[in-house]
């Protein structure tokens, strides 16, 4: 019965992996119950890619693509995408930029056509970048007025200094006035390439009502003749410089005067997805903040102090070693408790083994809920980037559930002595005084 | 798939159940919503509605507090819970041979939830934070202003999650009586979908919910707005340095015959409304005010929507102003476009748009088992499930004519309220007590 179960979550006998003659790889499996397609797709450009001096250039180029292109408006894009209720988003991270699509299978050439077109031939048309330009320092704005968003960037600011981590992804008000059109032109350039180097190609996953052969046809009609190498020569991807570890406690704070609650982040360094210590930092952080009602953090700062609506941790762990924090938003006279009680269930990860039964809940839930997460397409074709992403292997959703059970509170105490630190972290807290 | 196949029942305490196969994915949705939220509210106890849904998470005589979230998350199943103006509604979704579990917690939680003392104190505490999250938000400050002037009798104006002061002053037993009150089978409604026999499933509610006795039916909302007697303008201050303005109009309840004609009218002023369950955003850049507002720079964002109420609602417009531009200049282009809306009908092509970008949100809403389940709730909730199943076909019915006939009808300068929310621009002061190293590397003192 479980084996059965096992072997109907994708796996190599359900999606079809094909490299594109250009280096693209593309991963596509039929969901014969859906009447939509869903497509996914990544490039390896990112905020990562930013110069210093120009935060946010990876982020304002990106989300120019759209703005026109050699052969459409902004307009005409908007128009023919939305005419069919279709939707296209494409957006900027710090590694990657992604772009997705969603559209009845009647519309998909159509979606398909006009991605290809926005990836490969944007204008920047100067008009539509001061439009763009605007609405970022609009968004920036609005983000200076948010206790939480602050919250997070002064952490980041804090643990990763002298590290593109450190940087906001969308860039400052200085930054993204001073970027000028010829900017985002030459980096788009540069860097938008569907291989950059020869580890790192884009990726395109396709999900839903149509067979995979047929699906990375499509792909390959629109992707497949993309060569940059006779253009300009493509940057490679830099690589990160070494992280500077966290040795002190660091701390910042900003009063934002008329606020009722003050947002905290707290936390250190953290692990890349694909680091073997992977699956015993992720049990970690459910059993720390996420399981039950927001694990530990949610019993002890919520449940048991009354002190917060939310308290919980994250882990992120993608390509680089990102940040494994827990965050808060409570009273602005209750800081200092809450950090504390934050910090307590920090040293208690480290100091003991989790319970049995705290073991045993999370082995049940990430097995579990398998089914939940690939309900959708949108799910199954996240999950098929992330396989490819992070070399997973096409078995790795039918290997999984043995990987989660054999999993040790041994293990699960290791990661967090190594990771969760209560003498070295950074601790930022906005809102009022 | 046909968007028929609802099995549909009435216990006799009065409980509807509404179940749906769908074998997509072996996965199962089950909601159980209550017609009870802040439009049976009053002053002192604004707020009941959302508190006793946190209380039910605080345990039963079967089920101490927080084992029903490990005993869900146990299956490899999620749960949530969350209260509106007209209901209040509790859902689980889970691998679907797990579906017994979430009919067990909610038929007990239906009558026996405990509200220990302790835990009601405890609980105030994590509402008022809650609270103070949304304080935070310059759009929920200028929401809450504006839905106490909007409405002047009926308890749409109360916010959700109730005044400060009643949060601060309600008693064990206010709580405790609402929900002896309220939670009764017969002011509530079961929604399942998934992968299930749909019979099977009914035989289980039965022996689950059959015994919990019915109660005396709710009291009915008697207040009746009064007349609008002409355009009431309010102000917020708070901080930060964006300007936002707020423009509602009252109109019609879900159950009206122009319910759909406005869902249009909000589609092509401000762009369609996504179907998914809790919405999500849907790009919106072909409306007429984003044209109007965002290519001419003068807003960095605009969105309408309609709400869709028991009683009498609200049609909103919601604009980000950019750069300098002031609050004034962007009312004036919403009201052209308006007034537009009142003197022209709609072309042919606009209105074969918007019915064919709903059309697809339609579709979309039918791949995810709790999407359905969400929707079905929602409508029997507010109106009858058949809302949902012919959305799609009433919606194909409405002209340019009724689009027109609404807008006279409802788009009514002087039964406008508009907001505007004025940021104060304080300079956040720095403290920075950082180590000199990372204070450094992080350019503090700028």
């Amino acid at each position: 019965m479980i084996a059965e179960k096992q072997l109907s979550f994708p796996g190599p006998e359900t999606i079809t992996r094909r490299v594109l003659d250009n280096g693209i790889i593309v991963l596509a499996r039929q969901n014969p119950a859906s009447p939509s397609v869903v497509v996914r797709g990544l490039l390896h450009v990112g905020a990562n890619d930013d110069p210093a001096d120009k935060p946010g250039l990876a982020s304002f180029t990106t989300e120019a693509l759209d703005r026109g292109t050699t052969s459409r408006s902004f307009s005409e894009i908007n128009e023919a995408v939305e005419a069919v209720g279709a939707s296209f988003g494409i957006g900027s991270g710090r590694h990657t930029a992604s772009f997705g699509t969603k559209s009845l299978v009647d519309d998909l050439d159509l979606v398909l056509d006009i991605t290809a077109d926005v990836l490969r031939n944007p204008t920047f048309p100067s008009q539509e970048i001061e439009k763009l330009r605007g609405q970022l320092i609009t968004m920036l704005q609005e983000r200076e007025n948010n206790t939480r968003a602050v919250a997070e960037d002064f952490f980041r600011e804090l643990a990763y200094p002298n590290h593109p981590y450190g940087r906001p992804a969308d860039g400052t008000l200085e930054s993204v006035r001073a970027i000028t059109r010829d900017d985002i032109e030459m980096f788009y350039r540069q860097t938008f390439s569907p291989v950059r180097g020869a580890a790192t190609p884009m990726l395109v996953s396709i999900v839903g009502a149509i067979e995979p052969e047929a699906a990375i046809a499509r792909i390959d009609k629109y992707f497949g003749s993309w060569n940059t190498q006779r253009d300009i020569p493509r940057q490679h991807q830099a690589e990160l410089p070494p992280l500077q570890p966290i040795t002190e406690i660091r701390r910042r704070s900003r009063t934002m005067p008329g606020k009722s609650q003050s947002d905290i982040v707290v936390g250190c360094h953290g692990i890349k997805r694909n680091d073997p210590d992977y699956l015993a930092a992720s049990m970690a952080n459910m059993i720390l903040g996420v399981l039950g009602l927001m694990g530990r953090l949610g019993h002890n700062v919520r449940d048991e102090k009354g002190l917060a609506y939310y308290a919980a941790s994250r882990l992120e762990a993608r390509l680089g070693e990102g940040p494994w924090v827990a965050y808060a938003g409570v009273n602005p006279k209750n800081v200092n408790l809450a950090v504390d009680s934050i910090l307590e269930e920090f040293r208690r990860m480290g100091d003991e083994p989790v319970t049995e039964q705290e073991l045993s809940d999370a082995k049940a839930y990430l097995t579990g809920s398998m089914p939940l997460s690939l309900e959708t397409n949108e799910g199954v074709a996240q999950t098929l980037l992330d396989l490819e992403l992070y070399q997973l292997g096409l078995d790795y959703l039918q290997r999984y559930p043995d990987l989660v059970r054999a999993i040790t509170a041994g293990e699960i105490q290791t990661v967090s002595q190594k990771y969760l630190h209560t003498d070295a972290y950074a601790l930022s807290v906005a809102g009022p005084e | 798939m046909p968007v028929q196949d609802v099995l549909e029942a009435k216990l006799e305490n009065g409980l509807t159940v509404l179940l749906r196969e769908s074998h997509a994915a072996p996965v199962a949705s089950f909601f159980v919503w209550y017609r009870i939220g802040s439009r049976n509210e009053v002053p002192g106890i604004t707020g009941v509605s959302h508190w006793i849904e946190h209380m039910l998470f605080k345990g039963t005589p079967t089920f101490p507090k927080g084992e029903i979230s490990k005993a869900i998350q146990r299956l490899g199943g999620v749960w949530n819970a969350f209260t509106w103006q007209d209901y209040t509604a509790y859902y689980e979704i889970v691998p679907a041979e797990n579906l017994d579990l979430p009919l067990r917690l909610e038929a007990d939680r239906m009558a026996n939830a405990l509200f220990d003392p302790v835990e009601v104190e405890s609980e105030r505490t994590v509402i008022i934070s809650e609270r103070q999250m949304y304080e935070n938000r310059p759009w929920y400050l200028l929401q809450e202003a504006a839905q106490a002037v909007i409405y002047r009798t009926h308890p749409y104006r109360y916010p959700v999650i109730g005044e400060m002061c009643d949060l601060q002053s309600m008693t064990r037993a206010d709580l405790y009586n609402y929900y002896r009150r309220h939670y009764v089978p017969n002011n509530a409604v079961a929604v399942a979908v998934g992968d299930f026999s749909a019979p099977a499933v009914l035989e289980r509610i039965h022996q689950l919910y059959g015994q919990i006795p019915a109660g005396a039916p709710p009291e009915p909302v008697r207040a009746k707005e009064p007349p609008q007697l002409g355009e009431r303008r309010i102000t917020v201050k708070g901080p930060g340095v964006t300007n936002y303005l707020l423009m509602g109009y009252h109109s019609p309840p879900v159950d009206s015959q122009d319910f759909m004609p406005i869902m249009v009218l909000s589609t092509i002023l401000g762009g369609a409304a996504p179907m998914g369950m809790g919405g999500g955003s849907s790009a919106n850049r072909t409306s007429r005010l984003y044209k109007a507002l965002v290519e001419t720079e003068l807003a960095s964002g605009v969105t309408t929507s309609q709400r869709a109420g028991r009683d009498p609602s609200i049609f909103s417009v919601y604009c980000t102003a950019q750069g300098d531009h002031t609050l004034a200049e962007i009312e004036a282009v919403v009201l052209a476009q308006i007034e537009k809306m009142r003197q022209e009908p709609i072309t042919s092509a606009e209105l074969e748009r918007a019915i064919k970008q709903t059309r697809a949100q339609f579709a979309y809403s039918h791949e995810s088992v709790s999407s359905q389940a969400y929707w079905l709730g929602f409508a029997e909730t507010v109106s009858t499930y058949n809302f949902f199943l012919t959305y799609a076909e009433r919606l194909a019915e409405v002209t340019p004519e009724a689009v027109l006939r609404v807008a006279q009808t409802y788009l009514i300068p002087d039964l406008r309220t508009t907001g505007n929310y004025l940021a104060q621009n304080e300079k956040a002061r720095l403290t920075g007590e950082a180590t000199p190293a990372a204070a450094a590397a992080a350019g503090i003192g700028q």
